[in-house]
This record gives structure tokens, sequence and C-alpha cells, in this order.
């Protein structure tokens, strides 16, 4: 057994040296503080766009109460969530299916060289393409369809989250991998225990850039295709077509909130859990 | 020859035509704690990947049982894990009884005073407790050899000596086979049995020094320093050999 002083000795320098945690703030605390930046900073903007209004900046400009009302107007028509409904359905199934096909590339892409070599940089160049040139490209093979919406995500996507995947697997430093062979973990082992885990905050960060393409994309696709594909891209096109600004700024204000709240409510969240986990998130790095 | 835990016979070990071990004739007896020491470039940590059995040698044999337990100079511990659930994940690997994890796996933190940190994660413990959980998971392995590259390098000289005497009392107790790889003279005599001088660019053995100085040992004792004296000397000419060429 090790002598009483050596214990008394290890456990004071591990007290003085081992990282403070911070008492964890109790939650109506917590909620208040995480959602007071993003309400300030909309705060901020609905007052500089009311102050250019009113100071006249341009004479197409509506107030944000003109939009309010457009909005409030259409959600009365019945048109507002069928809308929100369609579009948000598109991108959830186009994201799903990219996110099976990705995860599943990106993995293949670390595991085989050759094919990393060669199918690599077609998707490199894929992601440079915005959504606005892939649906010509939809259109044409597929015709003016759901399914030229969905291979525009998927195009778009795909190689999106399969790239961030590639580089979420090489990432991962080589000593785990060293330390989980002294240790005996077989290849599948290893997969589950240690790669896998070692990768997820990249995947993470891969499937929320899918998204963010997956979310704007069929959003273009309505907007560009001549059929009257229904969503919140047609709802942009209609406004677009009578001049209507105001409508258009709903659009708009619907595509940023949605946006931002999957941003906020899903991603963030899981992305701060994976993080933290790691002691990578920013409010386990300052003490 | 039967005797050793460990057996490298005229072992070399060559990359890309670039000799970087040459003729390792080293023979470790069940018990013994081994200090390899070296200047960079001698091949130091590929002797201990030989041992481990992560790379195999151009020529020579081999010979380790079963597989040998490694820590590193980074404590490459998994950081979504607790310290507890890095100990316990070793013992799956290892093979143990499910039934049995839990309970190792908190009687192991203990043996290094590291009960308390259980559950925390590894960026909630510092560079000493994440060696000590190193350690830990390492003794998980139930391998009687136990190789270390340079362990305790990127620590202060504070929590080196506490974990030099923990590693010495783990060691007296567990009766562990240890090749421990360091370039720290100092620490080298303070720990070992017996020191091996490599030298560099191939890697050969130089020379080799018995230590016997009793346990336990003082980095400040005065038969700890003149020996390192000893040993540095040799060390520089090894250094110095080398500007010549």
């Amino acid at each position: 057994m090790p002598a009483p002083e050596s214990t008394a000795f290890a456990a004071g320098l591990d007290t003085l040296e081992a990282q403070q945690v911070p008492a964890a703030r109790r939650w109506p605390r917590r909620t208040a503080a995480q959602a007071a930046p993003p309400l300030l900073a909309v705060t901020l903007v609905l007052a500089l766009w009311q102050a250019a209004y009113l100071l006249g900046f341009s004479d197409t400009l509506p107030a944000p109460a003109e939009v309010a009302d457009d909005l409030g107007a259409a959600w009365r028509a019945g048109t507002l969530l069928p809308a929100l409904g369609h579009s948000l359905a598109r991108c959830l199934f186009g994201f799903m299916a990219s996110a099976v096909i990705g995860i599943l590339l990106g993995l293949l892409l670390a595991r085989i060289g050759p094919l990393r070599t060669t199918v690599g940089p077609v998707l490199g160049a894929l992601q440079s393409l915005p959504a606005a040139a892939l649906v010509p490209v939809a259109v044409i093979a597929l015709g003016e369809s759901e399914s030229a919406v969905y291979a525009v995500v998927l195009l778009g996507a795909v190689p999106s989250i399969a790239v961030g995947i590639l580089s979420a697997v090489r990432q991962i430093p080589p000593q785990l991998l060293r330390a989980a062979r002294t240790m005996g973990a077989t290849g599948r082992a290893t997969a589950t225990h240690i790669l896998l885990p070692a990768a997820l905050p990249g995947c993470v960060v891969a499937l929320k850039q899918g998204w963010t393409f997956g979310w704007r994309a069929p959003m273009t696709a309505e907007l560009i295709t001549s059929t009257q594909l229904p969503g919140i891209g047609r709802m942009l096109d209609e406004g677009r077509n009578q001049h209507d600004f105001s409508l258009v700024l709903a659009a708009v204000v619907l595509i940023l909130a949605l946006g931002t709240a999957i941003d906020v409510g899903v991603f963030g969240p899981l992305e701060r859990r994976v993080l933290s986990h790691r002691g990578l998130a920013p409010d386990t790095m300052s003490a | 020859m039967t005797s050793a835990e460990v057996h490298l016979e005229q072992v070399s070990k060559v990359y890309d035509d670039s000799p970087v071990l040459q003729n390792i004739d080293l023979h470790l007896a069940p018990g013994e704690f081994t200090c390899l020491l070296g200047a960079s470039g001698c091949g130091k940590s590929t002797l201990l990947n030989l041992v481990a059995g992560l790379e195999l040698p151009t020529h020579g044999t081999v010979l380790a049982p079963g597989r040998p337990a490694l820590m590193f100079q980074d404590h490459a511990l998994l950081p979504w894990l607790t310290a507890g659930r890095n100990v316990e994940l070793a013992l799956r690997f290892a093979g143990v009884d499910r039934s049995a994890w839990r309970t190792r796996a908190a009687e192991l933190p203990r043996m290094v005073h590291l009960s308390e940190a259980y559950d925390k994660r590894i960026h909630q413990l510092s560079g000493g407790m994440r060696q000590r959980v190193a350690l830990a998971r390492a003794l998980a392995q139930e391998s009687k050899v136990l190789l270390m590259d340079e362990p305790f390098a990127a620590l202060d000289a504070i929590t080196r000596d506490l974990l030099h005497g923990e590693l010495t009392r783990i060691w007296e107790e567990r009766k562990l086979t240890v090749l421990f790889v360091t370039h720290n003279v100092r620490e080298a005599v303070r720990l070992g049995g017996r020191v091996i001088l490599l030298s560099s660019r191939p890697g050969r053995i130089a020379r080799s020094w018995e230590v016997d100085i009793p346990h336990p040992r003082r980095i400040e004792d005065a038969d700890v320093t003149t020996l390192t004296r000893e040993i540095t000397a040799s060390l520089h000419q090894e250094i110095i050999r080398h500007a010549c060429t």
C-alpha cells in the first residue's frame, strides 16, 4: 500500500491541477442566457429595418409590420402551413437520403484509397456548384417534377456530407488507433469503440453542412422550375411576379426563421453535447 | 535465454534503405525494470514498437509474451469516455468477463489514487492524472510486460517525481517487467535496475549500466546524481561522435 503521505500529496496535487468545473446554472437562467443574444440580434435587425423604412431609404421597402400582416393573412388563408409543410418535407426527405448515401460514401472514401483519389476530386468540384446551377441539369434530365428537386438536394448535399465524413475520419489521431491495437482491439471493435466516436464531432459538422444545403436547395428549385411546385420558394416566386416586396420579404423571413430554428434547436445542442463531452465546447475550454 | 520475459536477438529495422536499429540483442528478465536511453534518432520508440508487436523487424527475432501493454507520452485516452470507462474498455478488449468490468475498473484507478476521478472526463483531469489513468488502463491488460514510451516527458517536475514513486511502487507490487524509454538520464537512474544507452543512426546498444542503488530512490540522492553524471558523459560522447561524421 502507498504511504499516507504520498496519497495526500497526490490528492493535493490533483486538486490544484485538475480543471475546476463551474457549477451548472439552473435551467431558467441557462435558457435565458442562451436565448438573449439571438433575441437581441433579431431586435436589432428589426429596429434597423424599421429605421430604414421611416427614413425612406427605399420607395419599395415595406415596414416590418406590413410583412407580419402578410404572414398573418397567409396563415388565415390557410396557405402558409401547406407551403411550409411541402418545403420542409422535401428538405427532410432529401436530407435523410443524402445523409445515408453521404455517410456510406464518406466511409468508403476513407477506407478505399483508389476511390478517394478518383471520386474525391469530383465530389470537391460538385461542392462548388450552387443549387441554381444544378436545377437546369436536373430539370432537363428528370423533367419538372419532385424527382428533379430531390436530385438537386442529393447532388449538393451528398458531396458535402461525404467530404465532411472523409475529413472527420482522417482527422482521428493515429495514437488512438495505436492504443487500440496494443489493447487487442479487432477491426470491428476498433470501428465501434474508436473510429466512430472519434469521428463523431466531424460527422455532426458534415451533417450540419448537408442540412444547410438541403434546406436551401429545394427553395431554389421551387423558385426556378416553371411547374407549380407548392412551397416557400413558390411564395417567393409569386411575390416576385406580383412585385410584392412585402410577400417576398415574408417568404425570406420564413426561410430564415425555420432554418435558424433547426440549426439552433437540433444541430446546436447536438454539436454542443458532442464537443463538451470531449472538452472542446467553448464553455469547457475557459477554465 | 529462455528465462527472459522479453527477448530480442540480432534485431534490425530498416526504413526506406535507412537502418534505424542494427543488431540489437536485448533480454529482459521477469520483473526487471530496464530504461532505454539515447539521443534523437536512436530508434528508442521503434524498438518499443517492435516489442509491442506494432511493427515487425527487418531482421532478427523478437519474443514477448502475449500482448505487452504500452503507455505513450501522449496519454492516448479516449476523450469521449470517463476515466473509468477508458479502463473498462481496456478490460473489454483484454477479454475480461463483462460482470467483472465494473469491479476491476474501480480497483485499478484506486491503485493509482484516482478513485474520485472515475466518473470524470479526460479533459477535466490534470496531465499527471491523465497519465495515471493511462497507467491504470495499461495495467488492465493484465500483461506481465509494460512498455513505456517517454510517459512522463510532458509533465512538470513535481508531478513527474510523484509518478516516479507511483510507478516504482506498482512495479514492485505487481512484479512487472518494464521497458521504459526516456531521454532523461536522471529519470532513467531514478527508476531503472538497468540503463541501456543506444547510439544513434543506426541505433545500437552502446553501453549498459546495472543500477545497484536500493529503492526507494530520490531524484536528488547522491548515488543517483553520481551515476547520472557518468551516463550523461557517455551520452554526450555519443552525440559528439556524430559531429565528427
